[in-house]
């Protein structure tokens, strides 16, 4: 049932939910963005006005129905009007990782053969020149910030004004035009087209149409009530789907405000500006925010600190039960109003969450004490699951029934099947339509009864909650046949603040070894308090001292591992801490920084084989990318620790 | 990097045969050259060459014992800093004076004193066209902080900010004036290479973006060589060679120097 001031469902298209949004709530704002230190809000009005003028100047540079528009920039008002005036035109917005390297970003212009960028400034217009020497067929490139490129004389360059400009007079002399072309348009058009990261080999473009897109943000808007007052901030890449749903799709559909921080590194201060009401992150945020926080108050007096200690305990206990709205008794609540006036509202306030309504995490498993630690300062933190593929919301969880262990029951619409292999299987209206080009990929997730293959592997517990373990292809067993779920163990790793990534090996082995990467601010900020001199990362991940923290950590996550008797037997037996931080940039991570374990595994083949093979030290020798393209050398003899171990603990009755 | 820019050929600043000495130390000795419009001008040499003299003759912190100096066709042969500020020329220092204990906003605010207009009872009161005048300045000064994107420092306290980061919010306050000639001393002095190649695009930028002329100072050879249209090189107090990058790095004067052979 739709709820009242939702969209009809004759706005079946991004651009038509545009044009009923301008003419029912004109002067509602649509985006906001931070410029020149000010606020600037365009309205749902100005926002379809830009949008008529673009889409008639992209039709006078010769886009036309089914072209695919790259879509490059961080989140920028212009380049969300470009998406729309593109769409507009029945044209498919294919929105691009902007920190991609030039090389990175070839095979998806070959792959989608797009003769269309629409890039935020000069870096990205190096990188599509770059891009044209192997796409000759890119043959049109707007760009939105002209500083630095006055003196580009390259044929088919084009600044947003200047495109702007001919929107104008082709407005004035074909008024028809955007109507008819809006006309055209269909639920079933293919709206977008992502590309998936792609944990293994080369990323796949995902094909979504309008109905898949819609549908799945309806179900959402319906689930928690979401209205047009929402405040949502758009900091995360466009091309990642999380993103691209939550600033862009749903705020289309729902006709909430999408706010644009002023940089990436002001977004911390513009989130505690803007107070967004509906927030989604990946776990990863979640846990840089706790990571401030704990630094924070380690530098903190004594009284602050111990306070700070006693109501998160008591928070961890209380604070979830409240949100659940379950009985707890008047003098603990008492208690808890307490600390929310001296601790859980001040940190809210200081991350900027003090207006969450809702608060989504999905892309990876969180830590449960992560979870933990926001729902008991009263964040309503939820889980949710689904992926690129199925348009994001597959799974979500209600509110008085979230836990930190699943993902919650199916979403309205999506019928969830567990495979005899343990692999969890989809069928919902939003799953792709295919990807692009690539029939055989298709043929492997998308079964013939329209089951989508998710490749992770989870089970469906007494209450009908989904729990992901693992992916289905990650999953291994030890060489005793034991359960071995390396992100399991990585993730316990993660939740030290000073630990920023983990890599887990023990699939076919007797015993699990790990690779550690510090968090250079916290282990830093660490070092500093405590007098220690360091000459930069190589140095300070070596030192002893760090080897002696990190070596508590594993003490801790291993005592952890043994308290559970399926997985005793994947305690961490060695250890080491990397001298160089896993970087997308080297492949080491994807774009949405998971490990690429088999590759990790195989560039650091000598750290692995000494960690196995018990050796005390090893010199390792490693090529670094950096930004701009240039490679260097950096080189480290890394100490090997061997953890202590716990045997497993008997469970009590 | 290569730069193939179209220069309105006009001197803007001229310098002829100026020498300038301390006591008995003669600092610089016969130097003629010029600044044309929108060029960006390097003055390089070895540490004691005379560059920075040769800055603070510009700047009218010094005058000259002999020769002149004219700037848009004005003879001049002393100018006070001040006069030199009024007459749009602004300079950056090598070891930077900044205020410490004031917000990035506020020391970039600082460069436009120059420009405001109303009393300062008006100002400390915030009234009718102070308020109004204020308002048009900060704007300037957001627009600084965009280009230079320091947005993220706004409020914080210069003195708590890294060496580079200072560098860039002292290059703000200079830009603050809105100067037609720009004097960098040493603008990469003490920074890494990712600092240092920061701020030679923020260097291109200026000049092209304000079209503001600019005479920059440095020891780094290969950092001038990549940005200049012009390399003035100085050794000595004397200059020694003057023309085109290419033209320079081809000077068998100006390679003795640098390699260090006998004069």
């Amino acid at each position: 049932m739709a709820q009242e001031g939702m969209a009809p469902t004759a706005a079946d298209t991004f651009p038509k939910l545009l044009i009923w949004h301008a003419r029912v709530r004109p002067d509602h704002p649509a985006l906001r963005e931070k410029d020149l230190g000010v606020w600037q809000t365009w309205s749902w009005s100005q926002l379809a006005t830009e949008v008529r003028l673009l889409a008639g100047a992209l039709h006078t540079q010769g886009v036309v129905r089914g072209d695919h528009v790259a879509i490059i920039g961080e989140n920028r008002p212009r380049l969300y009007a470009a998406m729309l005036a593109s769409q507009a035109l029945g044209a498919v917005a294919v929105p691009m990782y902007q920190d991609a390297t030039a090389p990175q970003m070839v095979h998806v212009f070959q792959d989608a053969q797009i003769a269309y960028a629409i890039v935020e400034d000069q870096e990205q217009v190096d990188k599509m020149l770059e891009v044209r020497e192997q796409c000759p067929e890119l043959a049109h490139i707007v760009f939105d910030d002209p500083r630095g490129l006055r003196n580009y004389d390259q044929h088919g360059l084009v600044s947003y004004e200047q495109l702007r400009e001919r929107g104008i007079e082709f407005a004035a002399a074909n008024p028809q035009f955007f109507d008819e072309q809006l006309a055209l348009g269909v639920a079933s058009d293919t709206a977008a087209l992502f590309y998936t990261s792609g944990t293994t080999g080369r990323p796949k473009g995902v094909v979504q149409t309008y109905a898949a897109l819609i549908d799945r943000v309806r179900a959402a808007t319906e689930f928690d009530q979401l209205g047009p007052d929402e405040d949502v901030l758009a900091y995360l890449p466009l091309a990642w789907i999380g993103q691209n749903i939550f600033s862009y799709a749903q705020a289309l559909y729902t006709g909430y405000t999408v706010n644009c921080p002023e940089s990436p590194s002001t977004v911390s201060n513009d989130m505690r500006e803007i107070g967004p009401t509906y927030y989604f992150a990946p776990p990863r945020v979640f846990e840089g925010m706790l990571t401030q926080v704990m630094i924070r108050m380690e530098d903190a007096g004594r009284v602050k600190r111990k306070l700070f200690e006693h109501f998160m305990q008591f928070g961890r206990r209380i604070g979830g039960r409240i949100l659940d709205q379950k009985p707890v008794s008047a003098l603990w609540r008492l208690w808890y109003a307490l600390g929310d006036i001296l601790i859980y509202g001040p940190i809210r306030n200081q991350l900027g969450l003090s207006r969450v309504k809702v608060a989504y995490t999905a892309g990876e498993a969180i830590g449960p004490d992560l979870f933990s630690f926001y729902r008991s300062l009263g964040v309503n933190l939820k889980q949710l699951y689904g992926s690129t593929e199925t348009a994001v919301f597959v799974c979500m969880q209600p509110d008085g029934q979230v836990r930190a262990d699943s993902v919650g029951p199916p979403a309205a619409g999506v019928e969830l099947r567990i495979a005899d292999n343990g692999e969890v299987l989809v069928r919902s209206p939003g799953l792709l339509k295919e990807y692009h080009h690539n029939p055989e990929a298709t043929a492997d997730v998308l079964d013939a009864e329209g089951w989508f293959h998710t490749g992770d592997a989870g089970l469906l517990d007494a209450d009908g909650h989904l729990r992901i373990i693992d992916r289905a292809a990650d999953v291994g067993r030890l060489a005793d046949g034991t359960l071995f779920a390396p992100k399991y163990i990585e993730n316990k790793l993660k939740f030290f603040p000073q630990i920023k990534e983990a890599v887990a090996f023990g699939d076919g082995r007797a015993q699990v070894c790990a690779f550690v990467n510090i968090d250079f601010e916290a282990v830093g900020n660490w070092a500093e308090r405590r007098g220690l001199p360091y000459t930069g990362y190589v140095d300070l991940a070596g030192k002893p001292e760090v080897l002696d923290l990190v070596a508590g950590c594993v003490d801790k996550v291993n005592a952890d591992l043994a308290a559970d008797p399926l997985l005793a037997n994947s305690q961490i037996h060695r250890f080491l801490v990397l001298h160089k931080e896993l970087d997308p940039d080297d492949d080491e991570l994807t774009r949405t920084r998971k490990v690429r374990r088999r590759f990790i595994a195989q560039k650091y083949q000598v750290l692995v084989d000494a960690l196995y093979g018990g050796r005390a030290s090893q010199y390792v020798e490693t090529e670094v990318r950096f930004e701009d393209g240039r490679v260097g050398k950096v080189a480290a003899t890394l100490q090997l620790r061997t953890a202590r171990t716990f045997s497993p603990v008997a469970r009590a009755a | 990097m290569s730069r193939t820019r179209h220069h309105n050929e006009s001197a803007l600043l001229k310098v002829e045969r100026a020498s300038l000495t301390f006591g008995g130390v003669k600092a610089l000795t016969d130097i003629s050259f010029d600044v044309r419009e929108h060029e960006i001008r390097a003055i390089i040499g070895p540490n004691g060459a005379g560059k920075s003299s040769l800055l603070n003759l510009i700047n009218g912190v010094y005058a000259p014992v002999a020769g002149s100096i004219s700037y848009r066709g004005q003879v001049r042969s002393r100018m006070h800093p001040h006069e030199a500020a009024r007459m749009g020329i602004a300079r950056t220092f090598q070891s930077l004076a900044l205020f410490k204990g004031m917000s990035v906003l506020d020391n970039i605010m600082t460069g436009r004193t120059l420009k405001m207009r109303s009393g300062l009872l008006a100002q400390a009161l915030r009234i009718g066209p102070a308020a109004r005048e204020e308002i048009a300045h900060r704007k300037v000064v957001e627009r600084i902080i965009d280009f230079l994107e320091i947005q993220a420092y706004r409020r914080q306290a210069v003195g708590t900010l890294s060496y580079g980061l200072q560098k860039r919010v002292d290059l703000g306050r200079a830009l603050a004036l809105e100067p037609e000639l720009l004097l960098l001393d040493e603008p990469m002095a003490g920074m890494n290479l990712e600092e240092k190649q920061d701020m030679c695009r923020f260097i291109l930028d200026v000049n092209e973006e304000f079209g503001t002329t600019i005479v920059l100072i440095e020891h780094d050879m290969s950092v001038v060589m990549d940005i200049s249209d012009r390399v003035l090189v100085l050794d000595y107090g004397r200059k020694i060679g003057d023309g085109t990058p290419d033209e320079v790095r081809a000077d068998q004067n100006v390679i003795n120097a640098y390699l260090g052979l006998a004069h």
